[in-house]
């Protein structure tokens, strides 16, 4: 692009209009070779992903609303004990969202330290930046599902090893975020506060979490949302709560499929809630901004 | 041609436009001079339907605008060009990309994806720029190019709309006088040659004196002078912009000549 300009020496229209047209067709000829490749890899991509597949995607495709069909069929024909089923599973509910609840709180505390230790401008040693990024890339690098099974085969089973495995996968993923929004805070105050010998921690705190505070909420009640689902699934794997019931129910095959049913309804209801709730709270805090 | 009828918008309590009332017969070059705030910009972005009325309406060669919706209202905005103050262009794309814009309603979306504009069109473009005196720039991005440069671009890609209306919503607020002078030279020269209709907030009275055929002035909303520049005085001027005594044209100019204005002001008139 440059060495056209670059030449300074004032061109004649026609000159420009075939050198411009040049380069069009250069960058679409890239574009259509990209879009080509692109096509070609998805398609040998699915297609041998196909031939390995034990039964095949089009032999199996139509089966697939088979499951769903036989969990609601049976849960419709004993719809009476739904509201009994739900009312059992409640408090197994309870415990997965305090297991969400508990790892957000401690995920969001480790992910503050580790995006204000590896912010460029903010850093307590910069020198150190490197080596806070990748811890919070391991953190949220190794599945949540990983560690928990870790845990679980080292300390037993139970809601403790889920809430440690969920708050390290949220500690490395916030820190990454929350690092993306510190780098767009305005160092002005803080630069105010160091002037008045104010120390790294009182910097932070006064110049820095008041500019990022509403983004750092929002993506906190994101994570929120996000942790359910998750200790939902560790629940699979021995952690206790909503989805170890699931599990038994699933696994029990027909005759337990109502139990299933009301745990996926309660599962459902629960995450809209606190979807509703917590856009609301961050509409909320983004208009706030605005005033 | 173009007529514009007790035409009103409300934001809430605030009556931004009140009942405003323009008639234009002929292609024109108008200006549009008031305070901030005085309801210009609202006005031209109701005639571009940018937003909506709140009541009134306007007519363009018999055809009801304010009544435009979906795409007759896309097809009445690309025969009515804008130029925005902060030239709103797309800053990552090259120049003659921002100018190939000024077609995106006669392209579909497909087409526009993967850059498939004609080669008549990109000749177009380019035959544009180079009488706007920036086809050297044609295959910079636009965020590299000067304010001066960008607003030609702007200019640009409201010529290759080839529109019947060019509306410029403060165009020279933030250049330098050299590029405003540029700008404004630019602007005239189109609707000399062409024979298009501009009409130009400004917010200085020197430049709606020299460039324009046709002046108006509004406070708070309402039109409260309609005339041609020489009914400009400055006791009226100062009805405009609600001023008292001590006000002088000096005062609101962005020229560089306004040093020695009175030698000038003869040539201008």
């Amino acid at each position: 692009m440059a060495e056209i300009s670059a030449s300074g020496a004032p061109q004649s229209v026609a000159g420009i209009q075939s050198s411009y047209l040049a380069q069009v067709q250069r960058r679409r000829f890239y574009g259509g070779l990209t879009l080509l490749i692109f096509v070609i890899l998805m398609v040998s991509g699915f297609n041998i992903a196909d031939d390995r597949n034990a039964g095949g995607f089009w032999e199996g495709l139509h089966q697939i609303g088979d499951y769903p069909a036989d969990v609601l069929s049976e849960a419709w024909e004993k719809r009476a004990d739904l509201p009994g089923l739900i009312a059992k599973y409640v408090p197994a509910l309870v415990e997965t969202i305090n297991i969400a609840a508990v790892s957000t709180l401690i995920g969001v505390a480790g992910g503050i330290f580790l995006s204000l230790l590896g912010t460029r401008g903010l850093a307590r040693w910069p020198r150190l930046i490197p080596l806070f990024r990748r811890i919070s890339d391991i953190m949220r690098a190794v599945p949540e599902i990983v560690i928990a099974l870790v845990l679980i085969f080292v300390l037993g089973g139970g809601p403790v090893p889920a809430m440690i495995a969920i708050a390290i996968h949220t500690a490395g993923a916030l820190g990454k975020m929350f690092s993306e929004v510190a780098e767009n805070a305005d160092l002005k105050p803080v630069e105010g506060l160091a002037s008045t010998g104010a120390t790294w921690s009182q910097r932070m705190l006064l110049g820095v979490l008041p500019q990022v505070a509403p983004n750092y909420i929002s993506y906190s009640l994101l994570r929120f949302e996000i942790n359910i689902r998750a200790s939902a699934i560790l629940g699979f794997v021995g952690a206790g709560g909503i989805g170890y019931e699931l599990r038994n129910a699933m696994a029990w095959g027909p005759g337990r499929f109502d139990e299933a049913a009301a745990i996926f309804i309660l599962l459902f209801g629960t995450i809209v809630f606190f979807d509703q709730v917590s856009s609301r709270y961050r509409n909320r805090l983004t208009e706030g901004q605005g005033q | 041609m173009l007529k514009i009828d007790a035409l009103t918008k409300r934001f809430g309590q605030n009556t931004a436009v009140d009942a405003a009332q323009v008639s234009v017969d002929r292609p024109t070059m108008i200006g549009i001079i008031g305070r901030s705030g005085a309801g210009k910009s609202t006005l031209l972005r109701m005639v571009n339907r940018l937003s909506d009325a709140s009541s009134g309406t306007i007519t363009f060669e018999g055809e009801e605008i304010t009544a435009l919706r979906g795409a007759a209202k896309r097809d009445w905005q690309s025969r009515c060009a804008m130029i925005f103050q902060q030239f709103n262009l797309v800053p990552r794309m090259d120049v003659v990309s921002n100018v190939l814009h000024g077609t995106l309603n006669k392209r579909s979306t497909f087409a526009t994806m993967f850059n498939l504009y004609p080669q008549a069109d990109i000749h177009k473009a380019i035959e544009i720029l180079d009488r706007l005196g920036i086809a050297e720039q044609a295959s910079k991005r636009a965020e590299a190019l000067s304010g001066g440069q960008q607003q030609r671009v702007a200019i640009a890609r409201a010529l290759m709309q080839d529109p019947k209306i060019i509306l410029a919503d403060e165009p020279i607020a933030s250049l330098d006088p050299m590029n405003a002078q540029v700008v404004m030279q630019s602007l005239r020269d189109i609707h000399e040659q062409d024979g298009r209709m501009v009409i130009a907030n400004l917010h200085t009275l020197d430049t709606a004196r020299r460039y324009c055929d046709r002046v108006i002035g509004m406070r708070d909303g309402r039109i409260v002078f309609d005339g041609t520049p020489a009914q400009l005085t400055s006791g009226v001027a100062r009805d405009i912009y609600g001023a008292g005594a001590d006000f002088s044209e000096a005062a609101t100019s962005t020229e560089i000549e306004t040093l020695d204005r009175s030698a000038q002001q003869k040539a201008y008139a």
